[in-house]
């Protein structure tokens, strides 16, 4: 099915989020739509799906213009949406997901299930899936909730499906199996909408790209043009994919982590008899596959994890088993992996969200009391240091952009004084201006001589900021090995094969 | 979330940043917040509807308008005109019996009302202040019951048996039901940091057993019994322990009015100026973002729970030293704990929300026994129209859709919870 969107423009108050966007997308088409987060890309595409009326402009498929009310209209038009976050109960089974909402059902009411499982299995044959349709939602990994979707979607004979950011949610693997069900896709006459702001991805599987900046349509290119041009595309300036950094001044030994073992609530053994050293003035980064221990492990460092055996050990200070707030206040800074569910309070301000973490004493609280002129003082100069576009210190954290809300987690973390700064997957879902701003405060802070940990499952963020790697794999590291290691060696040792005999002598 | 002022101006990145939006907390504190965290505005709406409703009751049950109802199509002015009389004359006796009495001559008679109203309020302030201060904690304070009978008690016992100078006495009375309060709320809040117990569970418990440890007490000699009486109440208090009557024996209004307004302050200071608020709202609205920055989250629980149990017990307080001096027994509490829940609900938590809404409450309740003094209409109109406002709160987009207001938030809620992709961190680790 072709479909077409004819200068939709959509506004909230005086703020124009889509202004005349103009998309065809043949029928088997994979078109990509790019663009940094706040771009634009997910209004439109919930204009599309009816979830917003746009001012001006028509919706088309097949030539035929559509009006949608609600995302009823759409799906019955044959338009199908993945979302970034399922729309999935968790305590159901896959048949019953994808038929909620269109039961079917046999005399007296009773559910037709087994029409159901004879649709997933279908649908889950004709692209490969290997799905059993009784399975419950919660047991299955995220790659595979995100294919229920797809059959979900598929069961309602979507013949347009857009895909928002599917990709932020999986695994290295899962993003390349979902590649090629995307293309399946396409071959059998699915028009697809890719909506992403990852550069790998728009090349290795779109068959037009049109970028999106600040609600306007700013160009179309072939998945042939350069990732530079592609993102000078997307943020209006050229940017640079690398990050620029002088070769380290080591200061010494600073943190030093020694048999560090975690167990879980579950009582699974999480990080398994783990030993590595920062040193004062050098970027340790911790590579692997997401779910191998690393979320664990910058848990133990900060306090947050329970049952922990081994040693951490900051400027000879023990850290462990010492509360949030001890380590915290010895001059631990940390960007938590999930910024909104553990970085930040999204109903706060800017300003409250500044202060978050020293809510006990000077300078923010003097006898008890905030300090709301300090306060102010101090989250003018922190929005303006570290650009936080927003309305002002009193806007609520929650409406900032993933990037700016970073921002407010950075500003926050850099502006006390540190011994140690851990950054867990610091550039997750931020567009490229902002994972640009991250790495450069990153190596600031190496360069002032602070240790730095980074934690990452992007193998590019890895290598553009490590000075030494040290890989996880099922809770132990495989190795540490110098960042200049080759991405094929480094991608070995995530598969969990040792390290090559360039074992790091920092 | 559900501000409306957050969707009369959104800021220019709001579209995008709010489909990505999730919270991680559980449905139950999601609601909550949901409830009490709307504007000023869908409050007063809910106050009106509730009494629109209220009027039409008060016009069914009308004997008057029946009878003209009987013969409408051929006099129809009849029965406008009676529908008019009932509910004019009974809405016009709840004012003048809740705040200013046209018919009386005197002023000072004709304010008696006012003070009238003021007197109920006071326990609904102190009670809704602590339940409200609960709720910005993300805990449901059901427990206060338990929490005034202890207060009541403790204050109670120290006002009729210890004798200690006129002030001084007065002073310690209040400390001893405040500290009773406090660790009544204060088990709550242990037991859900150390254990993990829900704190909705765990006060409708603790009410029954402060019940039953009254009702026990009420009824043993030496303890608050009164001598030589067989019945389950307490002797007088000691006039030395009795808040004095603000605008002398004319009048009910007595000074824990005055302890009403400094609790407000200091319930505004607390969550707006001091850090310890502060913590308490981080820990209300993200309990995952305040542990990682280092905030004790079982602390937080205790003492929030705590005070509010103080609040709480101030309503208790208030009751035995000032409203019922002459004795109490186990219903002292006269259903206030429960009725604090709906006064913070109309108050949306804060503390001058609150304040006012115990001012209306106390309306009510002053005005009630006028109305169905004067005009016949049963009390239990007014227990409706209180009942239809909690309904209206709690239900904040049916009134936003009866009166057209912006959603807020500009997405549509999806129906089902989405899947969450990362396993949740239990707050109150095991």
């Amino acid at each position: 099915m072709k479909l077409e969107l004819r200068g939709i423009t959509k506004r909230f108050g005086a703020l124009v989020a889509n202004n005349n966007i103009s998309l065809t997308v043949e029928s088997g088409e994979i078109h990509a739509l790019l663009g940094e987060n706040g771009a634009g890309k997910s209004t439109l595409m919930n204009v599309l799906y009816g979830l917003y009326i746009a001012e001006e402009g028509e919706i088309l498929l097949d030539d035929v213009v559509q009006k949608f009310a609600g995302p009823g209209d759409a799906m019955n038009a044959g338009i199908g949406m993945v979302h970034q976050h399922f729309m999935l109960v968790p305590v159901f089974t896959v048949a019953e997901n994808v038929v909620l909402g269109h039961e079917q059902t046999t005399f007296g009411g009773r559910l037709d299930l087994s029409a159901a499982r004879a649709k997933v299995r279908e649908i889950s044959d004709r692209f490969g899936f290997d799905i059993d349709p009784d399975a419950l939602i919660e047991d299955l990994p995220v790659g595979v909730q995100q294919r229920v979707e797809i059959i979900k979607a598929l069961s309602q004979d979507a013949k347009v499906l857009v895909f928002d950011e599917p990709t932020a949610v999986l695994t290295p693997q899962e993003t390349d199996e979902l590649m090629i069900i995307m293309r399946q896709l396409a071959e059998s006459g699915t028009s697809i909408v890719f909506i992403t702001h990852k550069l790998r991805e728009v090349r290795a599987v779109a068959d037009r790209i049109t970028v999106i900046r600040l609600g306007t349509v700013v160009g179309e290119a072939s998945p042939t043009a350069t990732n530079a041009e592609l993102a000078s595309l997307m943020v209006g300036r050229a940017v640079e994919l690398t990050v620029h950094k002088n070769a380290p001044e080591l200061r010494g030994t600073a943190l030093s982590v020694k048999n560090l073992t975690v167990i879980d609530a579950r009582n699974q053994v999480v990080v398994n008899n783990v030993s590595f050293d920062v040193q004062a003035g050098e970027v340790l980064a911790i590579a692997g596959v997401q779910g191998n221990g690393q979320t664990e492990l910058t848990e133990a460092l900060i306090g947050l994890q329970h049952h922990v055996t081994g040693s951490i050990e900051l400027d000879g200070k023990p850290l462990r088993g010492h509360s949030v707030r001890h380590i915290l206040d010895s001059g631990v800074g940390f960007v938590p992996e999930d910024r909104t569910e553990d970085g930040l309070v999204a109903d706060f301000s800017i300003a409250e969200n500044l202060m978050l973490d020293r809510s006990s004493g000077a300078p923010f609280v003097k006898g008890g009391n905030l300090q709301l002129g300090f306060r102010a003082k101090f989250a003018a100069e922190k929005i303006h240091e570290f650009d936080i576009r927003s309305q002002g210190s009193d806007m609520e954290a929650g409406r900032l952009s993933g990037g700016n809300q970073q921002k407010v987690v950075l500003a926050r973390e850099l502006s006390r004084d540190l011994r140690l700064f851990v950054a867990a997957q610091p550039t997750r879902g931020l567009d490229v201006g902002s994972i640009e701003f991250v790495h450069t405060r990153i190596i600031e802070t190496r360069d002032s001589g602070i240790p730095v940990i980074v934690v990452s499952t992007e193998l590019d963020e890895v290598v553009a900021l490590a000075d030494r790697i040290a890989v996880m794999y099922r809770g132990e590291i495989v190795g540490i090995v110098p960042g200049t290691t080759p991405r094929a060696t480094l991608g070995l040792m995530m598969a969990g094969e040792h390290a090559p005999a360039t074992e790091a002598v920092l | 979330m559900s501000d409306l002022t957050a969707s009369a101006a959104p800021a220019p990145a709001a579209p995008a940043a709010e489909p990505g939006r999730k919270d991680g907390s559980d449905r139950w504190t999601q609601t909550l917040r949901d409830i009490t965290g709307g504007s000023a505005m869908i409050s007063i709406l809910a106050v009106v509807f509730a009494l629109v409703v209220g009027a039409i009751l008060i016009a069914f049950t009308n004997e008057r308008v029946q009878e003209t109802a009987g013969y409408f199509f051929s006099r129809p002015a009849d029965l406008l005109q009676a529908v008019w009389d009932a509910v004019a004359g009974a809405y016009s006796a709840l004012f003048q019996g809740s705040i200013y009495n046209f018919r009386s001559k005197n002023f000072l008679t004709a304010i008696r009302p006012l003070t009238e109203t003021l007197t109920f309020a006071t326990p609904l302030i102190a009670a809704g202040l602590g339940v409200g201060l609960a709720f910005r904690v993300g805990m449901f304070n059901i427990g206060g019951r338990g929490q005034m009978l202890i207060a009541a008690g403790a204050a109670g016992y120290v006002a009729f048996a210890v004798e200690l100078p006129a002030g001084i006495h007065l002073i310690v009375a209040i400390l001893a039901g405040l500290l009773g309060g406090a660790i009544w709320g204060g088990i709550v809040g242990l037991l859900k940091a150390r254990t993990g117990a829900h704190e909705v569970i765990v006060t409708i418990m603790l009410n029954f057993v402060a019940l039953y440890l009254i009702q026990f007490l009420l009824r043993t000699p030496g303890a608050l019994q009164a001598p030589g009486s067989n019945n389950p109440k307490t002797p007088a208090m000691l006039p030395t322990a009795v808040f004095p009557d603000l605008f002398g024996p004319r009048y009910n209004l007595h000074a824990g009015f005055l302890t009403v307004i400094a609790a407000t302050i200091f319930v505004w200071w607390l969550l707006s100026r001091s850090n310890l608020g502060f913590q308490f709202r981080a820990v209300g609205q993200n309990p995952n973002a305040a542990r990682v920055a280092g905030i004790n989250v079982k602390n937080v629980y205790m003492y929030a729970m705590a005070i509010s149990g103080a609040l709480v017990g101030l309503a208790g307080i208030n009751q035995v030293l000032g409203t019922v001096t002459t004795g109490f027994g186990a219903g002292i509490d006269a259903g206030i704990g429960f009725d604090a829940i709906t006064v913070a609900l109309l108050g949306r938590s804060k503390p001058w929300g609150i304040f006012a809404a115990g001012i209306l409450f106390g309306a009510f309740k002053a005005g009630g026994f006028a109305m169905q003094a004067a005009e016949g209409v049963p009390i239990d109109i007014v227990v409706v129209v209180q009942a239809l406002i909690v309904l209206f709160i709690a239900a904040p987009p049916l009134v936003r859709a009866m009166f057209h207001l912006p959603t807020p938030g500009t997405t549509k809620k999806p129906k089902i919870r989405a899947v969450k992709s990362r396993k949740t961190n239990e707050v109150v680790a095991k």
